[in-house]
Order: C-alpha cells, then structure tokens, then sequence
C-alpha cells in the first residue's frame, strides 16, 4: 500500500540530511500532568522514529498515552498542567522541544501536521470550510483572501470533495461525516508537509467511508513521500497500511515490530492477548480470548511492569522491575531488525 | 417472509415471480416446517417508520418524511442471536427502538408470540415489555449518576413489583451482580466509581433483572476499549446459554457480530438488503452492498492486504428523507441498470440460486445478485503456526 523507498525525486537539499537521521525521532519522552490529585506520569520514556514514505502506527487503548506523545510533538499539549520533564524531539536532528516559540510555528503545519480524530468538533462551526483552508495560506504564506480561496478550492478538488467550487462557502454541518474528515486531510496537507500525524482519523467514520478516506490517505502519502503517524486502536486498521507499529500500553512502548511479524509472532503478552481476543473464523461458538482486568489508572500504574497485573506470565521479577525494551532476536541468536518488546519474559512470549 | 423458500425448500411456490408476497396462510404453513428451530418468538412483518418533517410554527403542514426503517420483516428465534449491521443512518437503531416500543410504528407489525405489541398500551404493554429488555451502546451516558448501582438495577423491581417481594430486591440486585462478574459488595457504590466495561455490565444486569427472553443490544460494546470487548461479548455468550436469551444484536463491527450471531441481516437506508445464516451472509454474500460492506472491513492480519479485493464505494449514503427511486442502493452500486431505478427488488431467494442447494441459496434484495466468496477471503491465508496461539487460559 505506501511505498518505502527513498524517492530520488527528492530536492537535492532535503536528500541530503534524510540520508542519515530520520525524518522524526522521539528519544525517551516523558510527560507529566499535574493534578490535584497529584502527578499523572502520562508518557514514560517512549522512543520511535519515521522516515519519510513511511507509516508508523502507534496502536493502543484508551489512556496509553498515544494521542498526548502526538500532541508533544506537535507541541499543542496543554502546559501547564502537562510538563516535559526529560527528552528529545527531533525532526530533521533538531530538537524541537528546546526551539523558541517562532522556531516552532514554523515547522508547525508547514512541516508537520496533524489530523484529528472527530472533524466536527475540530472545525469551526461558524466559518466557511473554505475559510478555515485558506486560513492555512493566509497566516504562513500571507496570501490574499482571494488567492487563498482560490487555493482552499485546489485543495478540495485534491481530497476528491465533488463540486468544490460551489461547496467552499458551505459550513462543516453542511458536509457528511467522510466528507469533513477529507476536509481535515485537506488541511493538514496545505501546505505539503513532510510529516502527518493522523490521530485516529476514521474512528468517527463507517467501515465504506473508512476505506475511501484511508485510501485516499495512502494515495496522498505516496504522491508527497510524506511520514505517516497513524494513532489508532483498530488492529485491522493497522494490518492494512503500517509499514512498522509500535504498540503502547500505559505510557511506554511496549513492543515495536515491522507489521508483518507483529502479527505474525507477537513478543509481548499485551499483543499477543489483542490478537487473540480478536474474534476468529474457526473459533465461532467458543469463548472469546479476553485480557483479564482493566487498563490502569495512570495515577497508579503498578510497579514493575504496568502490564503485570493482566498478564498470564506475570512472575515476581515483574512486579518489582520495569522491562527495559529488550531487541528481540531469533532462538539462534539473530537479530531481528526492528524489533523490540518490554518483557521480561519476550523469549517465551515469541518463541513459546 | 423471510424464511419461505429456505425453510421449505419448495421452490414451486413463487413460481419464479419474485414479487409475489406471500399469504398468511402460506407463512404459518412454511413455519409449520421449521421443526429445528421452533416458533419464532418475536416476528417484525413489513415494519415501517417514517419521522414527518413539519414546516411552519402555528400551523405545522408535513412537507415530507424520512423514512428511517421502510418496510422491514424478520424473525427471531428462541436463543437465537440475530446481527443486525449497517452504516450509521441506515435505521438499525430505530428498529431497535421500534422493538422496544420506544417509537410507535407508522406501519408493520411486531408480533411477540403472536401478538402484535406495537399497538398495545397500558397494562398489556406493560406486560410484553417485561420480557424485552434493552441493553444501551453508550455506557457513560446510560446509567443515572445520582442513583446507586443497587437502585439502577433494581429499578426495574419497582416497576414489576411482581417480580421480586420487596424484601428479597437487595439480594436479587446482589445475585445479579454476581452472574455479570461484578463485586456483589458493591451495591452502594455510583457509576462514576466503575469503568466502562463494569458499567456495561451494570447496563447488562439492568436488563436481566426481569428474566426477559429477548434482549436488544444497541452497539453494546463499540464504546469499549478492545481488550475489554472481548470481556463483555464472553458474558454476553454465557448469559444467552444459561438463560436461553434471545439476542437482537446491532453493532457496526462485523468480526464480532459474525462471532455472536447465529444469523445477520444487513440493512441499507431502512431496507433489508440481505439477511441469512453468519456463514451465508459473510461467506457467500450475494447482495452488491453486502459485498462492499465486507470488503472494507480492515482484516487484522496484514498477509492478506494485497491479496484482497476491495471494493471502494464512492459517494456517501443517500438522504432517507429522499431515498433513490427503486433500488436504495443503485446510487453507489457498480451493478446498477436501468430496471434498479424502477422496481424495488424484494427481499427473497434470487432467482439464479432458487433451485440451488448451497448457501448462496438465501434473502438477498438485488436484481442482478451474484455469489462473489473471494471478495471476504482471497485466498486464505494460512493460520499462524505458532502452537502456543489460540485460546491460552
């Protein structure tokens, strides 16, 4: 589906620095809400990197922290309460998170930016559709109104809404759910961004308009070479147009996998308990597979592994000390590239 | 009308007119043949609910409807689960509401054992409903946050005082607490100090309260983390067993209603568009909707993604204040010829499998239908090696 090869068509200057470091590198991210009810530690040290054509899905439930690493990056957390006690965002090498304000406006949305999960509420109700697209042109470029209309309607035609030049003066309650979820594409892709970072973006949407977004989504990628971070929690999703996942369970990553070998053997119990709770064809009529208990409060995530409490493996090493991400390797010893899990146990989660 | 010509396998019947409705008569006789199944206990006969949409403030004229579930007929049978999937707009929920007698029915019958209990009222009403109960999708919004978890489950007791003494409610609310997987010691306690899943399980206790035979699910568990759906569908399944329930199940999730679901009727702009056994309906869907419907679904397991055949539809749903002539779903069909937009295709075996023994042979509304088994599994992917999957516990 997306394509990962490092086009040649690139602008000389861009090839020149992707050749080494990645497009985005998040490097032992921690972030902290603090609460009257005390700290939240809502990120605890997660690591992953995308290049460029490349999708990395970020796969979780609610509360693992994946929509406030997105948020980090694109530096709209709320702080406070939040805080970033420790870590590196790097994009192109350089850390976001020590850039002045300017600095950062200036890779926000002309560089990276993101869709949201529900375009209703993340539209304004009271402005045109063609307003809020050319807003984009308007405030980083400083078009004209009138230039950025006319843009706001190219962008439309791109996103395959039909009629654009009738429908730019409509209002989001205008447009059907799809529709105003390309809108958002159609923002987000403005100024042609190296970088997309999709938070949950066909949730909200029926499985017939999820595959016409997401196709368009892939398309899109590929036509830009752009970066693809996709947040979601629907394994199917995933399967379908991630190239490598990175699996989070209460603020850490817990497993990262190129997708064909997540599915194929998990490393980590989590993954491993979500695909089996997966309802399969030859397992009709029996019980379902279900992690037992519930996600943790992030509040009070238990000690040693935050997993330990749901976990058929669980022993007493994992109630006292936190897995590091372990590089996972072959029972012989070679390395699988891309590969990590959070277990203590990954040897026998993976290899039986 | 569903159950004709699968039930009898007499296909002399239509004569090869499909749009020949059939008799009471007719009916009663073909149900008469339905040893394995037994009496239906619930059958909905050409349902219909339009919502009038009004112009004017003093003088309200009607200027037209939106038919939200036109002309709908099924059957449920006892411990049956019956999956009812759909786009959001296409009148599932209505249905659902309709079922519970939330909405009055602009026509159509729901006959329970019977006896059409969309008209009653009063006490009769009262009666029926003790034995449908209802299960909500949003689990958060459902429960009454001022009342204790023993009041929202023993509300019901207080309306069927019948049911249970008052003496004996406490314990009643504790046992089924218990049979959902909940802390009896718990009955004091609000929703808010619950997840989502322990509040569907609340939602689900209120709706055992009674003893019902049916139970309609509205998207019970899409408003649940993943690895807690798989929780609830399991108590669900187990409830169904030892109480021999009849389950109604709407849900948008496909994979879990074919793992719940005995049967499935797919809806489209409040029609039927095909309704048959799971395996008839996802692996031998003939409807060109079905088949869309299928083929979008994402399949967790990326080894088939370029082997799959997808097919996109284009365009949105239509407005069901202003449905297409004919067919319903001609506007986004890739089928679609000039009789979709003057006939409205029936719900019946389609002519090319009526005298076909297999499971293409099912209710499909669709002129020009097709058994197309390679859009839902391409070529099987082989399963997992790993030995140790499966069902570890």
């Amino acid at each position: 589906m997306t394509t990962t090869q490092k086009t040649a068509d690139l602008p000389a200057a861009k090839s020149a620095d992707s050749a080494g470091t990645p497009l985005l590198q998040v490097k032992d991210l921690h972030v902290e809400f603090h609460t009257r009810d005390g700290v939240v530690k809502a990120i605890n040290g997660v690591n992953y990197s995308v290049d460029s054509g490349e999708t990395l899905a970020v796969l979780g439930e609610s509360g693992s922290g994946k929509s406030v690493t997105a948020q980090a990056i694109m530096g709209i957390l709320d702080m406070p309460p939040g805080r970033i006690p420790s870590g590196e965002i790097l994009y192109r090498g350089q850390d976001m998170l020590t850039m002045s304000g300017e600095e950062r406006r200036k890779i926000r949305g002309r560089k990276i930016a993101m869709i949201f999960q529900d375009a209703l509420s993340s539209l304004n109700p009271v402005l045109s559709v063609g307003y809020q697209l050319g807003e984009m042109f308007r405030v980083h470029q400083g078009l004209s109104k009138k230039d950025a209309k006319a843009k706001a309607i190219e962008l439309m035609d791109r996103v395959r809404i039909p009629a654009a030049k009738e429908r730019v003066n409509d209002y989001p309650h205008q447009f059907s759910g799809g529709m105003r979820q390309r809108i958002m594409i159609a923002m987000a892709l403005a100024l042609e961004p190296d970088l997309i970072i999709a938070d949950e973006p066909t949730t909200a949407l029926d499985v017939t308009v999820q595959a016409q977004v997401m196709d368009l989504l892939a398309e899109l990628q590929r036509e830009y070479n752009m970066g693809l971070i996709l947040i979601t929690h629907d394994l199917g999703v995933v399967a379908d147009v991630a190239d490598k996942i990175a699996v989070m369970y209460a603020g850490r990553i817990v497993e990262t996998a190129p997708v064909h070998e997540l599915y194929k053997r998990p490393a980590h119990p989590y993954t491993k308990g979500l695909l089996d709770s997966i309802p399969r064809l030859d397992h009709k009529g029996s019980e379902l597979y279900a992690i037992k208990g519930l996600p943790p409060n992030m509040a009070r995530v238990p000690a040693g592994c935050a997993f330990n409490p749901r976990c058929d493996r669980a022993q007493d090493i994992c109630r006292t000390e936190v897995p590091a991400l372990h590089p996972v390797t072959e029972q012989d010893g070679t390395t699988l590239v891309g590969r990590g899990s959070a277990c203590h146990f990954w040897k026998e989660t993976i290899h039986g | 009308m569903a159950d004709l010509d699968k039930q009898g396998g007499t296909p002399e019947q239509g004569g090869g007119d499909v749009s020949e409705s059939s008799t009471t008569a007719e009916v009663e006789a073909a149900f008469a043949k339905t040893v394995d199944r037994g009496e239906p206990i619930l059958q909905v006969r050409n349902l219909v609910k339009h919502f009038p949409l009004t112009q004017g403030i003093l003088f309200k004229k009607q200027i037209g409807a939106v038919r939200a579930v036109d002309d709908i007929s099924f059957d449920l049978y006892q411990g049956e689960t019956l999956g009812v999937v759909g786009e959001s707009g296409c009148g599932k929920s209505t249905v659902a509401k309709l079922l519970m007698n939330l909405e009055t029915p602009t026509s159509g019958q729901i006959l329970y054992k019977g006896e059409d209990i969309s008209r009653l009222s009063g006490r009769a009403l009262k009666a029926v409903r003790r034995n449908i109960q209802m299960v909500f999708q949003d689990p958060y919004t459902s429960l009454n946050p001022r009342m204790t978890v023993g009041d929202i489950i023993g509300e019901p007791f207080e309306i069927h005082p019948e049911v249970a003494p008052k003496g004996d409610r406490r314990r009643k609310v504790q046992e089924l607490l218990d049979v959902v997987g909940l802390n009896p010691e718990y009955i004091n306690r609000y929703p808010h100090q619950f997840s989502g899943g322990q509040r569907q399980r609340i939602g689900i206790a209120r709706g055992l309260a009674l003893n019902p035979e049916i139970i309609i699910c509205d998207e019970p568990v899409s408003a649940l983390d993943v690895s807690v759906q798989a929780q609830v569908i399991n108590l669900m399944e187990r409830l169904q067993d030892e109480f021999n329930l009849s389950y109604v199940f709407i849900a948008h999730d496909l994979s879990i209603v074919r793992h719940i679901s005995d049967r499935v009727g797919v809806m489209y702009l409040g029609k039927m568009a095909e309704i048959g056994t799971d395996a008839e309906i996802y692996d031998h869907p003939t409807h060109p909707y079905t088949q869309a419907l299928l083929s979008a679904v994402p399949q967790p397991d990326p080894a088939t993604r370029d082997q799959r055949e997808r097919i996109i539809l284009t365009g949105d749903v239509p407005s069901p204040a202003n449905p297409p002539s004919g067919c319903r779903f001609r506007t986004r069909c890739w089928k679609a010829r000039a009789r979709c937009a003057l006939e409205v295709p029936d719900l019946a075996v389609p002519a090319e499998f009526r005298y076909v023994e297999g499971p293409a042979h099912h209710d499909s509304a669709c002129f020009f239908a097709e058994d197309k088994p390679e859009v839902t599994h391409p070529q099987e992917p082989p399963a997992p090696e790993d030995p140790a999957r499966g069902r570890a516990d």
